[in-house]
């Protein structure tokens, strides 16, 4: 079984990703036993077909589809995907902080695509808190991405509160 | 300056130990030369022409003396003694080891220094006014501002990996020295009717490929808002700019799309979920950042220092120097002073080690430990006391700092070009020696008067020729050297972009032509008129008939020269 980060630790995971190949469609690609994160264009046409099948749903978010698209349905799923197709395609971290913060999704936001050690730590900042890292690199190496840095400046997903706001109970505590 | 506290230190301690294991990893294989790149760009690291080049943040282009020694060691220790000082008031290295780059970061850890985000498609270094907190034009000092955008940018999770790079500039003075409306973002400190101190926002400017000056989203921002309302602007271009082409994925190309209008509803839509948040910064901020720039122990000083008058009247050489290098300052009996890196023969923006020493001792004795650098890429010493002038220039004389001509056409804001960077399309310095010798002569230079010349490589406009009265630019034709004029554009608060005059130039015409342009000025003039001031005046036609009026003779010369090289 393949294995991620999920949280700070390796673990093995079942899910599943389902990409639309050439050809075929959101409306009728077969949809796999088991867990499984799908594309956004099919949780948009078969919404009702992926509700009723066993547990709890899971979706893919592309670098281009924005979480505005799943809005008030987040909370129906057990793991959102926010796929990265290069490392350097930064709207992931947007996406993952509108879902966190502007919509309050608490499920698992998992990074898929191309995921790599020197962007977990970016990553965490953002809400995203499961690592599909890529394939050919060391996932336990990898770990080590997640503590690059043990104090930030800005308000983000993991700690709401700017460094100045935090500097100045320090310094007058 | 500001001063790292603890947790200032930690954040730059742990970059230097997280770049260092990116290189481990890439000389060990795990990290490709590919997933390396734009981790290496976010420190400054670029891989050119003959190697490396490491380039050093400045923020705001402020430094001490003590900072400006570790540079001077490094560059000994590490490169060839040699550092080049950039538009975006950086340090370059030319020539460091890729292997040794971890060790020179940590050198820069040591006195609260590094490379971070100095390349790459992120929030690159803040740069502001090089007379903060000295000019007598200023609103309030910009500086406290920066340092406020420099923590917010630095490292932010969301805006690591944007379509593109993005600048920003803050001034706070009735005459923009920052080149604000050339930046992705610029911003106008200012004071509304109530006296609350807030913000001018400018977006989508720009040089590069596509020269735009930026327009306003904000006429008004209350400076608490300041980095909620930079988050909502970062956040809808990090969603909407385009990443398909490189040339059109700057913020520039997303304002000009949108319009606007439309650019601004979209921020502000953005912004009215971010607005109070606790981004929202508390005056104790600002003033515990403003802490960190108190105004120096200025001694109370007669407004005009006798001595320093008679000698100024006694010694033509050092009035001239006076005259272009010395500059007002808001307290009696003291003026800031422009070390010229624009010696004749000089690449600009050049300093050597020895005068890396040099100035930091004149720092230290005469400007109260700190200088700043410009983005003319000269040196100010912020500071000096007017009956210091003289001793301040005899010392700057021996080391080839005190070239009396700020401002003038030699004065020349140059990027590296083709002799060192991998990105040029052509050598800009030679064109730049090219035109200190033709114009090798003082009294000439101020017989032409205030005028700016600037020349970039490559269509990256490092060297910000869309703003100078000439510009000039590096073209590849045919694996030849080649230089596209611009003339008419501007600097400060008329911002403008020069206009093309035509077809392009080869190198050895380029002289000539910058001689015709000068020609027109000074045949045209009217008493007291600058060179944009007579271009304005009578348009870009008389200059550009003249400029092309001899380039069939000169063309024969060219060819004449070619057959003797052949023969």
């Amino acid at each position: 079984m393949p294995r991620i980060i999920r949280k700070r630790e390796i673990v093995d995971d079942p899910w599943q990703v389902l990409s639309l190949a050439a050809g075929e469609s959101a409306a009728t690609v077969p949809l796999p036993a088991g867990p499984v994160l799908l594309p956004l264009a099919v949780w948009l046409a078969r919404r009702d077909e992926v509700l009723r099948r066993d547990g709890p749903p899971g979706v893919w978010l592309d670098s281009d589809e924005g979480p505005e698209a799943l809005a008030e349905d987040c909370a129906r799923f057990a793991v959102i995907g926010i796929n990265f197709p290069k490392f350097t395609d930064g709207r992931g971290y947007s996406s993952a902080r509108l879902l966190r913060e502007r919509y309050h999704y608490t499920g698992e936001i998992r990074a898929i695509g191309d995921v790599l050690h020197d962007q977990l730590f970016l990553m965490r900042r953002c809400g995203i808190d499961a690592y599909a890292v890529r394939a050919d690199k060391d996932i336990e190496q990898a770990l080590a991405g997640l503590r690059a840095f043990s104090e930030s400046y800005q308000a983000a997903t993991d700690q709401p509160l700017p460094l100045f706001r935090r500097r100045r109970a320090e310094h007058s505590a | 300056m500001y001063r790292y506290d603890r947790i200032d230190q930690q954040i730059i301690d742990e970059r230097v130990a997280q770049y260092r294991d990116q290189i481990g990893r890439h000389l060990a294989g795990d990290l490709s030369t590919d997933e390396l790149r734009p981790l290496r760009l976010q420190n400054g690291l670029y891989i050119q022409r003959h190697g490396p080049m490491l380039r050093i943040a400045i923020p705001y282009g402020m430094l001490s003396a003590t900072q400006l020694r570790k540079l001077a060691e490094i560059s000994q220790r590490y490169d060839r003694g040699v550092g080049h000082f950039t538009t975006r008031q950086n340090m370059q290295l030319n020539w460091p080891q890729l292997e040794q780059t971890p060790a020179i970061l940590g050198e820069l850890a040591s006195v609260e220094m590094h490379a971070v985000q100095t390349s790459g498609n992120c929030i690159r270094n803040i740069t502001t006014d090089q007379f903060a907190g000295v000019a007598p034009d200023e609103l309030t000092d910009p500086r406290p501002y920066c340092e406020l955008l420099r923590q917010w940018s630095t490292f932010h999770p969301e805006f690591a990996f944007l379509p593109r790079k993005f600048k920003i500039a803050v001034n706070a003075a009735a005459t923009d020295r920052a080149v604000i409306r050339a930046h992705d973002i610029g911003l106008e400190l200012l004071r509304d009717e109530r006296g609350e101190i807030g913000v001018r926002v400018f977006v989508g400017g720009g040089l590069g490929r596509t020269p735009i000056l930026g327009q306003v989203i904000r006429e008004f921002l209350p400076r608490r808002h300041l980095l909620s309302y930079l988050e909502a602007i970062l956040r809808v271009y990090n969603r909407y700019g385009r990443r398909d082409n490189m040339y059109k994925a700057r913020i520039k190309i997303l304002v000009q799309a949108l319009g606007i209008d439309g650019f601004r509803r979209q921020v502000e839509a953005e912004w009215a979920h971010l607005q109070d948040g606790p981004t929202t910064v508390p005056d104790e901020e600002f003033a515990r950042i403003a802490a960190h720039f108190p105004p120096p122990a200025w001694e109370t000083l007669p407004a005009v220092d006798e001595l320093h008058a008679a000698r100024v009247a006694g010694d033509l050489a050092f009035a001239n120097w006076v005259r272009r290098c010395v500059h007002p300052h808001r307290t009696p009996g003291y003026a800031a002073v422009t070390l010229s890196l624009k010696a004749p023969g000089a690449a600009p923006g050049d300093i050597s080690d020895t005068q890396m020493l040099v100035v930091a001792d004149l720092a230290e004795r005469f400007s109260f430990g700190e200088l700043r650098v410009t983005h003319e890429q000269n040196v100010v010493l912020a500071d000096v006391r007017q009956r210091d002038l003289h001793e301040v220039w005899q010392i700057a004389r021996r080391h080839r700092l005190a070239t009396a001509n700020i401002g003038l056409l030699t004065d020349i804001i140059c990027c590296p070009g083709g002799d060192l960077c991998a990105l040029a399309n052509a050598r800009s310095v030679p064109i730049a020696d090219a035109v200190n010798e033709k114009f090798d002569d003082l009294d000439y230079l101020y017989d032409i008067g205030d005028i700016s010349l600037n020349i970039s490589g490559c269509m990256n406009s490092c060297g910000h020729h869309h703003v100078a009265n000439i510009g000039i630019l590096g073209v590849d034709k045919n694996d030849e050297e080649w230089y596209q004029i611009t003339i008419g554009g501007q600097q400060g608060n008329s911002a403008t972009i020069g206009k093309v005059i035509g077809p392009s130039f080869h190198a050895h015409e380029v002289p000539l032509v910058i001689e015709a342009l000068i020609t027109v000025h000074l045949e045209q003039r009217l008493p007291g008129e600058r060179f944009i001031d007579t271009l304005q005046r009578i348009g870009v036609e008389p200059f550009k008939a003249r400029a092309y009026a001899g380039r069939d003779r000169r063309r024969g010369a060219r060819q004449e020269n070619r057959e003797m090289v052949n023969a």
